[in-house]
């Protein structure tokens, strides 16, 4: 701990500051630090499906070399963490949907589960309706 | 009997000392024995120099929170066995100024609280010929929850972004305020939210880490009324975009 | 009373937006285009069938405010996570402008992209 004397307050009155490395001081913290992080991923992911998009547009050659690049042992195993990193944003989001949207239908508040429940609703449909564009038949 | 180390901070300015240290004390005790027991033998039969507060011992004055081995706790509410061998590490309650051993300086805790207006506001007073001002059970349901707080400032020691930046309003003085929000007799939410808005003191320098509804004794949840409190921001930002909205 | 408009709100819900649409679109996406596609697990699309998908207006306009909703996302938490994790606040207006600026930067170039696709 450094000496550090408070501003305020009573006289002499020693002020802990706090570490930069507060968040790998309990578990809890390191798990919310981490969730924050998954927005990276998300930049990422849009930026990947934009580079594919422009592949895709460019030409077949384009199109198949992105695809090896994105084969490639550093790519690959990158976009493996994005994804298991994109489910940890969207478990963790779902799941604090319902503290945060807290809505009165008539005298009770639309039940935490519903809120939550609506949203995996919508990940699943989504999940398969993708699934179904993508994967050729 | 059994026998554990308690390591308590000790802090003594008029001593000329510069910084904590932590003193090992051994101390009896039985299962039914809190944390606050084995400082309350400390002081009556080991050392009566040792300063900290406590009053009810029961978990409803807040007067008794400090860190049990890193993490903020009513020491009235913390056994002695669940640390069991031990030793058990005290400190004052995190982020706050240390007076001296386990007290701390409340006041910038009390500064926020007193800014939300933590009481009913009215804009025009009913006369008391009027009668009371009446609220349905279903009523008081909405914010029950928020008035629970017994100001023991654990969920200030949990939360990182005060920790980080101590004008940040913190989770009870804006739990309160929601607490006051959502009451029906309340006609304060405007002035409260005018003051709750700027960006790094009020609701919006919050990031959800959500620890302080964990660490909260008496079941509030904080963390959701700060973000509920966003939500009802931004609507309130929506509702002005509208020409005819009802102001 | 008059109302301070501060732009705090705007930013929070463009940053919900963004982690709703992210939270529910982008790991399907990733998971079959990222990952199954280069490892083998599924057939690589034809580029003629991708491109029919995305060729309507409607579904370019569509997939642009889903990327930059993402994006904007990305910003929004980025720059508290840059304020608050890494103690940095005296960097302040250099972070606020990194972040937006980035997510406007790359909303642009998703906008360059959609745009020029056949």
């Amino acid at each position: 701990m450094s000496a550090h004397l408070a501003r305020s307050g009573p006289p002499h009155a020693y002020r802990r500051k706090a570490s930069t490395w507060w968040w790998l001081t309990r578990w809890p913290y390191f798990a919310f630090v981490l969730r924050e992080m998954t927005s990276v991923f998300v930049a990422w992911s849009v930026v990947w499906v934009l580079l594919l998009l422009r592949a895709a547009g460019l030409g077949e050659i384009q199109y198949r070399q992105f695809f090896a690049w994105s084969a490639s042992p550093l790519i690959l195993i990158s976009n493996g963490v994005t994804v298991v990193m994109l489910v940890y944003h969207t478990l963790t989001w779902f799941n604090l949907v319902p503290r945060v949207m807290v809505f009165r239908f008539g005298r009770r508040p639309i039940p935490g589960p519903v809120m939550a429940g609506s949203h995996y609703l919508a990940w699943a449909a989504v999940t398969v309706g993708l699934a179904w564009l993508l994967v050729s038949r | 009997m059994n026998r554990i180390t308690m390591e308590v901070a000790r802090y003594r300015p008029d001593q000329e000392e510069a910084e904590p240290t932590l003193q090992a004390y051994e101390v009896p005790y039985e299962r039914e024995w809190t944390v606050l027991d084995g400082l309350n033998h400390i002081k009556d039969e080991i050392d009566g120099t040792l300063s900290y507060r406590w009053s009810c011992r029961m978990g409803v004055c807040g007067s008794c929170g400090m860190m049990v081995n890193g993490e903020p706790k009513l020491t009235c509410g913390a056994f002695l066995v669940d640390h069991a061998p031990g030793p058990v590490r005290v400190e004052p309650l995190k982020s706050f100024p240390i007076v001296r051993d386990l007290v701390v300086d409340i006041e910038e805790f009390l500064t926020h609280l007193v800014r939300v207006e933590p009481w009913l506001v009215r804009n025009e007073e009913k006369p008391i010929a009027e009668g009371e001002y009446r609220q349905t059970p279903d009523e008081l349901d909405i914010y029950k929850q928020y008035s629970m707080c017994i100001n023991c400032m654990i969920c200030y020691a949990a939360c990182p972004v005060y920790a980080l930046d101590p004008q940040f309003a913190g989770p009870a003085a804006i739990a309160l305020a929601q607490r006051y929000n959502l009451d029906s007799r309340d006609q304060g939410a405007e002035r409260r939210l005018a003051h709750l808005s700027s960006g790094h003191e009020g609701i919006w320098a919050c990031t959800f880490v959500g620890e302080c509804s964990v660490a909260c004794p008496k079941g509030v949840d904080p963390a959701g009324a700060i973000q509920r409190y966003k939500l009802t921001a931004a609507m309130d930002w929506l509702g002005t975009l509208l020409p005819l909205a009802e102001r | 009373m008059s109302r301070r408009r501060t732009i705090d709100p705007v930013l929070w819900m463009g940053f919900g937006a963004g982690g709703t649409l992210a939270a529910i679109v982008l790991p399907a996406l990733m998971a079959l285009l990222a990952v199954a596609v280069p490892v083998g697990l599924i057939a690589l699309p034809q580029r003629m069938d991708l491109l029919s998908l995305v060729h309507s207006p409607v579904v370019r306009v569509g997939l642009w405010l889903v990327f930059a909703a993402c994006l904007f996302h990305w910003a929004h938490r980025f720059r508290y996570t840059l304020y608050d994790g890494l103690q940095i606040k005296h960097l302040n207006e250099l972070i606020f402008t990194g972040c937006y600026g980035g997510a406007a930067v790359g909303a642009a170039f998703a906008a360059s992209v959609l745009w020029q696709i056949p």
